[in-house]
């Protein structure tokens, strides 16, 4: 329960804050540009439906909780490494990479994908609330493009990507925080190193399941 | 009782520990002494299994911890009880929470006795009624003092303690030095203090051995370090014109 609080509740403002600045951007964007007649008008809210459910929820969500969640695991699991608490669960005869790591990955596992689906409803209505508070759409409209070719299998897509990118998150920055040593020095750079190496591999993992589940 | 028998140990070219062999007898505080970088915490983190020996054996009451698998490890460890130098004790847990932590992990004990275990190890260590605070709330020897409560809870057979007294007030010092000796002689515990506080080693030092270049230099107790003519002994224990001078007028007094 310490876990889900920690990697799941807390990041709920950030990620509730990002969600719905980005819904809202992409909307306005794919707006600006939607200039020519031919195009139908609710074509705006499938583009924001898709960019969102596809990409900006489960991939930038997670780079930014790579920042957030994977640099707090590395540096808790960092400290504990040089003041000696892993040498004292060692010493009682605990595993400890089990003791430590496992109920993170498994919150990472499990709330994650919550997370994300909790992105992706923010992130359209950051879209809606744009729109119509400018004047460019009005509710009708956006809902009838949110609801055009939707296909249940990009939901599927998005979080099995979660999945994936939260036990990268969680194991590369368990790991970094595990082995290090030195000083409170190391556990900064520790926790960098982290959140760089997550951040790269989320992107080619990423390419790699679009390229497996989408084509 | 546990004997360390011929131990080698190098990090990479360096060799830390050169054919070293002692007994440390239950019931009794063993102590390591010797300087900084000598490999007496090596020697410590050897026999509780946290480097492995390139070559020798450590026994545990006849048992030899160095050729066990991983899960018969687990089995000597429970019977371990370690007090770290800096308390390593658990940040995100309460003070209760900390020694009640092993208990959790491997006794089937109903919550009740559990609490009642609790109670008496922090009573034990002069810490009743203060369950709540958290390692950052208490003052360094408090720290210690929770270390040593965790450390005994399990009634382990075996007390390591690295350097129980650093950073800690003469005063304080003491109060640590009375408990690892009390809780030693009431239990009945193989003892082993790594230190260099020679308070410490006039306190409670039955069985003392000096490391020195990663060999086993000396060994006797806390009376026959004052008398002996070992010149590197000499130099570690009367460093300062001060403590020369108690010892020449220590000797003089045994003569």
């Amino acid at each position: 329960m310490d876990e889900l609080q920690f990697i799941g509740i807390n990041s709920i403002p950030i990620v509730a804050l990002m969600s719905t600045f980005m819904g809202a951007v992409i909307s306005l964007q794919t707006a600006s540009n939607m200039d020519s007649p031919l195009l139908p008008a609710y074509t705006v809210g499938y583009i924001t439906q898709s960019s969102i459910i596809l990409e900006f929820s489960p991939t930038i969500i997670s780079l930014i909780l790579a920042g957030k969640v994977g640099s707090n695991i590395a540096s808790e699991i960092g400290t504990m490494r040089i003041t000696e608490q892993i040498d004292a669960l060692e010493i009682m005869g605990v595993n400890s990479i089990n003791h430590l790591m496992l109920p993170k990955i498994l919150a990472s596992i499990l709330y994650f994908p919550v997370l994300i689906v909790f992105s992706m409803f923010l992130g359209m209505f950051g879209g809606f609330l744009a729109l119509v508070i400018s004047d460019l759409q009005t509710t009708e409209t956006y809902i009838l493009g949110l609801r055009s070719w939707f296909d249940p299998y990009n939901i599927f897509y998005a979080l099995t990507k979660t999945v994936a990118f939260g036990f990268i998150i969680v194991s590369i920055s368990s790991f970094y925080g595990y082995y290090v040593k030195g000083g409170s020095l190391d556990v900064g750079k520790a926790s960098t190193k982290a959140v760089v190496v997550s951040s790269v591999v989320i992107l080619i993992a990423n390419f790699i399941i679009t390229k497996l589940m989408l084509l | 009782m546990i004997s360390v028998r011929n131990i080698n140990k190098t990090f990479g070219k360096q060799q830390v520990l050169y054919d070293v062999g002692a007994d440390f007898q239950s019931g009794r505080v063993n102590l390591i002494i010797g300087q900084s970088g000598q490999g007496k915490s090596v020697l410590a983190k050897c026999m509780v299994g946290l480097h492995e020996v390139d070559s020798g054996q450590i026994l545990f009451d006849g048992r030899d911890f160095t050729s066990m698998e991983k899960s018969d490890r687990a089995e000597i460890r429970q019977e371990i009880g370690m007090l770290f130098q800096g308390s390593a004790l658990f940040d995100s847990m309460t003070v209760e929470e900390n020694v009640k932590f092993p208990l959790s992990m491997f006794t089937k004990m109903t919550k009740k006795e559990m609490q009642d275990r609790v109670d008496f190890c922090l009573e034990r260590v002069n810490l009743q009624g203060r369950n709540a605070l958290y390692p950052s709330e208490c003052s360094g020897g408090m720290q210690k003092r929770v270390g040593i409560a965790r450390a005994i809870a399990m009634n382990p057979k075996y007390l390591f303690c690295d350097e129980p007294n650093s950073g800690l007030d003469p005063k304080t010092a003491i109060v640590i030095d009375s408990l690892i000796k009390d809780i030693t002689y009431e239990y009945g515990i193989t003892t082993i203090v790594i230190t260099h506080d020679m308070n410490s080693v006039m306190e409670i030092g039955d069985h003392v051995i000096f490391i020195h270049q990663g060999k086993k230099w000396w060994e006797g107790d806390r009376h026959s370090i004052i008398t002996t003519d070992n010149p590197e002994i000499e130099a570690f224990v009367f460093a300062s014109e001060f403590m020369k001078k108690i010892r020449s007028s220590l000797k003089e007094r045994i003569k």
